[in-house]
């Protein structure tokens, strides 16, 4: 079936950044077992990356837990579409909520009738699992045999990975300013904050953009 | 144990909440359009301020160096609507090359 293979194909690519997750923790000080912990349990590419980042950048460890957790306030916004759609008790919903996220909820959204978004949606989010979590081992594992970052363009790697998770949700001119004025905002105040924290404070300008 | 894992550990409790509160919550919450909006905002205002940190930032210090070469090719390849792979190669060996030669 064409939507199975279909959602296999979305995990098998965006599986393979797993790899580009695991050499940057392990580059940032992160341990092998610790890399694959976090594709295991937070499962959430943003929020992974930002996690190792902040306190691999030296970042207080209370500004890499609350952005990782803000990065995964949209799977929560998901997980309320998602749940009319499953309509899953007990354990099941355990599973449906742990792989929600941007790449199952898209599958899901964009079928044309209830029981094909299932198909696309656990198929997806398990894919996406599965190859997220085998990339993980593997680029966290090649990272220890490498060496320094900088001389494999690895600490490029999480930036450009945002600038291409961001790009597709700049479309419109609003969201295209905010953009700019936090990106603005954290450079200007990085000197007077400690590490991390002027990530976080980004969030009120969300607050700002979003009001009206 | 270690800060690391307490960090590890906690972000992954935090967000498997969210996301299972988002389980939860009634699809009623949805027709709050503000709460949608800010949300969808929240992800917009991290990234960028993530992609500011990590490229032009050294500890609390503001730097340019070989990754604004590499952000700067991920930039022109998310224009140029490339694939993934090749957004995150090229900025990749683009910050390689100028490290190592620039």
């Amino acid at each position: 079936m064409s939507i199975k293979r279909d959602s296999i194909s979305v995990g098998v690519a965006v599986g393979a950044a797993g790899a580009a997750f695991g050499a940057v923790a392990v580059s940032s000080n992160f341990s092998v077992l610790q890399s694959c912990v976090l594709s295991l349990f937070l499962f959430s590419g943003a929020s992974q990356f930002a996690l190792v980042g902040i306190l691999g950048g030296g970042g207080s460890p209370w500004s890499a837990i609350a952005t990782g957790a803000f990065l995964g306030t949209r799977n929560g916004l998901y997980g309320i579409r998602m749940a009319g759609l499953l309509r899953n008790r007990g354990w099941r919903r355990v599973l449906a909520a742990h792989v929600t996220i941007d790449e199952s909820t898209g599958m899901a959204i964009a079928q044309s009738n209830e029981a094909e978004s299932r198909i696309a949606f656990w198929y997806t989010g398990f894919g996406v699992f599965f190859f997220w979590n085998l990339f993980t081992l593997l680029g966290a594992l090649g990272a220890k045999a490498i060496g320094s970052s900088a001389s494999w363009g690895l600490d490029v790697a999480s930036p450009a990975i945002f600038v291409a998770v961001l790009w597709p949700r700049l479309k419109e001119l609003k969201p295209k300013l905010t953009a700019l004025v936090a990106l603005s905002w954290a450079l200007a105040v990085t000197h007077f904050l400690p590490v991390g924290v002027p990530i976080l404070t980004t969030v009120i300008i969300a607050v700002f953009a979003g009001w009206n | 144990m270690s800060t690391q894992w307490w960090v590890v550990l906690s972000t992954s409790a935090a967000a498997f909440l969210l996301k299972y509160l988002g389980h939860l919550i009634p699809e009623s919450w949805l027709e709050k359009p503000r709460v949608e909006r800010i949300t969808n905002y929240i992800p917009i205002v991290l990234l960028s301020g993530l992609i500011a940190m990590q490229t032009f930032t050294d500890k609390t210090r503001l730097v340019i160096d070989h990754r604004m070469a590499g952000i700067a090719v991920a930039i022109a390849a998310v224009i140029a609507k490339l694939p993934f792979p090749l957004v995150i190669i090229g900025a990749m060996a683009t910050s390689a090359i100028v490290y190592r030669y620039g």
